[in-house]
């Protein structure tokens, strides 16, 4: 569950990104934020990884307050979340395996467990068999689904992405809007920021629409 | 814990890895960091070879009690008595007045001795002392000069004292120097570390993003480091070894133009041990700083 509570995010010069933010997402539900460049959505999904920390209010992960969270327990509240960033974030000079495996090397995890999770996660996105290439010869949309495997290769209970069909050609944003829709279908709790929500239309997501830091509708 | 050593041992690997797909720079690393290690560790082997040297050339220091000509029996019998119970000598020699004469005529000088009406030598006592330390001489002569009966006590210890104060110059140099490189050298780690934080502050950006911790994007590093400092080290030891090779035989010949035997020995098992040691811990320390100041800003 993720509960946001009047939560304002201010950057030094005084831009307010967020101007009192509330809502909550349950458990297993998918909801889609959308607006406006600047409306505040990347800094929404910052809160909720500490990436950023609010300037007032509180985010609830789990019932964990991750605003007063010690700068060393944050690693662990980003191992139980899967996080999809713009910009795939991949390391090119690793095979996708590599990538993908990347969570399970940070946790500890036995190299022969983490090589079957990560056959099974790239299986998950529709990349089997090309854990060997390198992120730069795949195209933009299959360089995203290796990020969007990294990030369920831990099984999180809740995935985040940040514009994950932002420079995808339609046929691709939507094959990654059925994905996640299959994540969700599977139990995991989806929030998933895109400027286009007309993409996750047809699977009846929650929406959450922010304008100018203020959230406009938190219904489907 | 096992975990624990998988992490450290993925560590280890990932630094080897770094090291190895870098060949001509770890070389050139290795060269710096052995090359400026080995000038104190040739210093300080310079410094135990010329003690042990010194040592057998000069043989052990003595210390020579002459009693008095008029010293009687029983001053003699509790100087030696003295001399017997005493913990700070390593022993003594009696040379009683007839044998130092039967020395003397063995020496060639029997037709001069010949002309005296009696024997003029005094009974005397050769002391060694346990130790080489010139106070525990100053303080043996010290008290021997205050026993009844004896009239001259003999201290050569002026080499002593002057050997003493050049090794301790030696080391003390050598000290200096060790820690004027080791600073260089943690310098030199500290600046290698930098650069790979920089080439790698993708990578460890994302790593914190998936949920690693500072210790687990720290490790590489300090492997790195401490690999970087044991290579140089290796380099140290070999500098070392082949100059020992190489003066060797010239040494051993000076030597023997001195009538002595000698041959130069190169670091043993425990010296060897240390110069990796040091040279790893100099590593280490270079790259702990440098990651520290370096990785110290949080990701946003």
């Amino acid at each position: 569950m993720i509960v946001f509570n009047e939560v304002v995010k201010q950057y030094p010069g005084g831009y307010t990104a967020l101007a009192g933010v509330s809502f909550e997402i349950r458990h297993g539900e998918l909801a889609v934020l959308s607006g406006h460049s600047g409306a505040g959505k990347s800094t929404l999904l910052k809160l909720i990884a500490a990436i950023e920390r609010p300037t007032s209010g509180s985010v609830s992960i789990n019932g964990q307050n991750v605003s007063a969270l010690r700068p060393r327990a944050i690693p662990y509240l980003r191992r139980n979340l899967g996080l999809v960033l713009q910009e795939h974030r991949l390391l090119y000079d690793r095979s996708v395996d590599d990538n993908v495996m990347l969570p399970l090397v940070i946790t500890g995890h036995p190299p022969r467990d983490a090589a079957k999770r990560v056959a099974a996660a790239l299986e998950r996105v529709g990349l089997s068999g090309r854990g060997r290439e390198m992120p730069a010869g795949l195209s933009g949309g299959e360089q995203q689904r290796v990020a969007i495997a990294r990030a369920i290769v831990n099984r999180p209970s809740i995935l985040i992405a940040d514009e994950p069909t932002a420079h995808l050609d339609v046929a691709y944003a939507n094959e990654i809007a059925s994905l996640f829709k299959s994540f969700n279908a599977a139990g995991v709790t989806v929030l998933v920021s895109t400027h286009d929500e007309r993409l996750f239309a047809q699977h009846s997501p929650r929406r959450l629409v922010l304008h100018k830091g203020l959230l406009q509708g938190a219904g489907a | 814990m096992s975990n624990w050593f998988y992490l450290h041992g993925r560590a280890f690997m990932q630094a080897l890895r770094r090291l190895a797909s870098q060949p001509l720079g770890t070389l050139l690393s290795a060269l710096v960091v052995g090359i400026a290690l080995s000038l104190p560790a040739a210093g300080y082997l310079l410094i135990d070879n010329v003690a042990s040297l010194a040592r057998g050339v000069s043989g052990t220091p003595e210390i020579s009690v002459f009693m008095s000509q008029d010293a009687s029996a029983e001053d003699i019998a509790a100087a030696e008595k003295r001399l017997r119970g005493d913990a700070q000598l390593a022993g003594y020699r009696h040379v009683t007045k007839d044998e130092a004469l039967r020395q003397l005529e063995k020496g060639g000088l029997g037709d001069v001795l010949g002309g005296l009406t009696a024997n003029p030598l005094p009974d005397a006592f050769i002391v060694t002392p346990r130790g080489e330390d010139p106070a525990l001489y100053d303080s043996l002569h010290a008290r021997f000069a205050a026993w009844p009966g004896v009239a001259h006590v003999q201290l050569d210890s002026a080499w002593v004292k002057r050997l003493h104060a050049l090794l301790g110059l030696g080391r003390s140099a050598v000290l200096l120097l060790a820690g004027l490189l080791g600073f260089a050298l943690v310098i030199v780690t500290f600046n290698t570390i930098r650069l790979q934080i920089l080439t790698q502050r993708h990578e460890i950006d994302v790593s914190r993003l998936l949920g690693a911790t500072d210790p687990f994007i720290r490790r590489p590093f300090y492997w790195f480091g401490s690999l970087q400092g044991l290579l140089g080290g290796c380099v140290a030891l070999a500098t070392v070894w082949a100059t020992v090779h190489a003066l060797g035989g010239p040494v051993a010949s000076l030597a023997e133009t001195y009538g002595a035997v000698f041959a130069l020995t190169g670091p043993g098992p425990h010296e060897s041990a240390a110069i990796l040691g040091f040279a790893a811990f100099l590593g280490w320390l270079g790259s702990a700083i440098s990651v520290r100041r370096h990785l110290a800003e949080r990701l946003t």
